[in-house]
């Protein structure tokens, strides 16, 4: 009984939030985020994680498609050599399952001015794409967001943090 | 346990809730407006002028307000750094009328000028009037005598008003106390769902009004010449999109939505057209938009690199914007129809976001000379000068004061975000806290008349 009252107290309280979160936005509420990796566990013994055209792999730490974020220099937006084969696995992918959707998330780190880095991460957005083209991708499965400085995983004004913001995030909308 | 299906909810309980959440909202939207700047002095100019604001006379009907015209017209002296008002209890007469003052005494006390007055209802019965006075102690003499009225709301901007004039009377140029501040907060910084929010305050950080909350970013706020409308930069729909809204009516309205970059808002002069930052084409470039004919759109630059925030020169026209077309961002001006580009900096190795006063002369950027600390910037493009005007490390977002006496901008201190304003001349300083979140993004409003 009393399990079933502090249950019945939660769900209202989860339902009062909920009424309240949009009572105070004011703006219409974007569409949801695409949901994070977390999906059952994969069969990983039965798959081989360098098939990228297997939806699988996405999942599979193993795999090289399991990596979704490309980093870049200060004020760069060349990918370094090192991104390519991610990014060339994912255009392999993409080019496998033409249902398949990205949005690639350009980012920057705080510096400078925030409407030039909106620009400066659209860049970052855009070299990952031409990549993911000239590996045969539609352009109809990519699109390209840059949320400039607005969006920082690491929020310390540092080296590092910086170097973990500088990225383009590939988010698959569709698998 | 799995969770119930929503249905579960009998309809008392959807009643309750919803009444619950109305009141929720009702205490929780007063406590998110009233979050108040505290403006403090950092630095004030050597040989502040002393002058006295005797408390004015209160010869109304109605309650008399806690914080009183002349404490406002007093601590906004004060907080220019050009004046050094006199504290309140080493006054020893109080003269409300030109024939009550006593010059003897006050120059004993070392006063230059003196401000009195009285409010009193106005003669149609809705308002107040302020009647005001200021007097130069060592002659003797009425520098200006008005009678101000104001509405039955607007006390605070009529003291605010009151300071305008005794500014422009005894500095020479107009004051900007009776103006507002546009600026983005953003709270929870610890978890996922931050929240911005776009917050409007009088200049002295008073009555702080929310007008727009979301989970995405907002930033670039802009004002209207009028100082009736916003437009700002929101990710509401997951992208960036130009808004435009009236601040009376409250009604907002998408002008671009482009895909890629829709970014950048600036008000031409008279208010008609919206430069902005648009990446439709692939990159970047600078675009007009008609705002009294269909938002037609005409594109100004044409180049594959960044063309951003664009701002239009007061008595030109022209409008500048920061470029990397050489590599590094710099600013460039062009004529208001994109032809005649000129590069305006040269001096440091990053210029960006050019804002402007009063005048042409004086641009404030944000500046790099390359290593890791960016800086606000005054370019004088008459002597060709650069000042460097902020010793932070992150300062971004200049803001010229409309009459061209301060820079309001946003630093960082102990890892968060404030503002800080600081004089043209560099002697006056002042840093803009909020007792919590993140501040960033501040732009003034031009002279609200």
């Amino acid at each position: 009984m009393k399990t079933a009252l502090r249950f019945t107290a939660l769900v209202m309280l989860a339902a009062i939030l909920a009424a309240c979160a949009r009572e105070v936005v004011e703006e219409p509420t974007p569409p949801e985020p695409p949901e994070p990796t977390e999906r059952p566990p994969v069969e990983t013994d039965r798959v081989d994680p360098r098939d990228f055209s297997d939806a699988r792999n996405l999942d599979n730490p193993d795999s090289l498609l399991s990596q979704r974020v490309i980093y870049f220099e200060f004020d760069r937006s060349n990918v370094r050599s090192e991104f390519r084969p991610i990014v060339e696995a994912h255009a392999e992918y993409l080019r496998a399952n033409s249902s398949a959707r990205v949005i690639l998330e350009g980012h920057t780190d705080e510096r400078g001015s925030r409407e030039y880095n909106l620009g400066l991460g659209e860049r970052r957005g855009n070299a990952v794409e031409e990549l993911l083209r000239a590996g045969g991708v539609s352009s109809r499965q990519i699109e390209v967001v840059s949320y400039g400085e607005e969006r920082p995983v690491c929020r310390e004004s540092n080296e590092d943090c910086w170097e973990r913001n500088r990225r383009t995030e590939i988010v698959y909308t569709a698998r | 346990m799995s969770l119930p299906e929503k249905s579960f909810l009998p309809s008392a309980t959807m009643a309750r809730r919803l009444s619950l959440a109305v009141l929720l909202a009702a205490l929780l939207l007063p406590a998110l407006a009233s979050a108040q700047l505290r403006i403090e002095i950092v630095d004030g100019v050597e040989g502040a002028m002393p002058i006295a604001v005797v408390p004015f006379a209160w010869d109304s009907d109605m309650p008399e307000p806690a914080t009183s015209v002349s404490e406002i017209v007093s601590a906004n002296l004060h907080r220019s750094g050009l004046f050094d008002p006199m504290d309140e209890e080493q006054m020893i007469d109080r003269p409300t009328r030109p024939t009550e003052v006593g010059f003897g005494t006050w120059r004993l006390l070392k006063v230059d000028h003196l401000v009195i007055g009285r409010v009193t209802d106005a003669a149609d019965g809705v308002g107040y009037e302020i009647e005001y006075h200021l007097l130069d102690v060592h002659t003797g003499r009425i520098l200006m005598s008005q009678a101000l009225p104001v509405g039955p709301g607007d006390l605070r901007f009529g003291a605010h008003r009151v300071t305008d004039a005794v500014y422009e009377r005894l500095i020479g140029t107009p004051g900007a106390f009776a103006t507002r501040i546009a600026y983005v907060v953003v709270t929870d910084r610890d978890g996922d769902d931050e929240l911005f929010e776009l917050v409007i305050a009088d200049a002295d950080g008073h009555n702080p009004q929310t007008i727009v909350r979301n989970t995405q970013p907002i930033l670039s706020p802009a004002w209207s010449p009028d100082g009736r409308k916003l437009a700002y930069v929101s990710f509401a729909t997951g992208r960036s999109n130009v808004i435009v809204q009236d601040l009376y009516t409250g009604q907002n309205r998408t002008v671009s939505s482009d895909r890629g970059i829709n970014g950048a808002p600036a008000f031409s002069p008279d208010g008609r057209k919206l430069a902005v930052s648009l990446s439709r084409g692939g990159s970047p470039d600078i675009w007009v938009i008609d705002l009294d004919n269909d938002d037609q759109r005409e594109q100004l630059t044409r180049h594959w690199t960044i063309n951003t925030e664009p701002a239009w020169a007061p008595e030109s026209g022209r409008i500048f914007f920061t470029s990397d077309r050489a590599g590094r961002p710099q600013i460039y001006s062009m004529r208001s129809d994109g032809s005649d580009v000129q590069r305006e900096t040269q001096e440091g190795r990053y210029n960006a976001r050019p804002s402007f006063g009063l005048d042409d002369r004086h641009m404030a950027v944000v500046w790099s000379d390359g290593n890791n600390d960016f800086r606000i910037a005054i370019h004088d493009r008459e002597a060709e000068r650069l000042r460097v005007l902020s010793d932070g490390r992150l300062d971004e977002s200049p803001s010229f004061a409309p009459n061209g006496s301060m820079v309001l901008y946003a630093t960082r201190e102990n890892g968060r975000g404030v503002l800080a304003a600081v004089s043209a001349d560099g002697r006056v300083r002042q840093r803009l806290v909020l007792s919590e979140g993140d501040v960033r993004e501040p732009a003034w409003s031009p002279i609200i008349r």
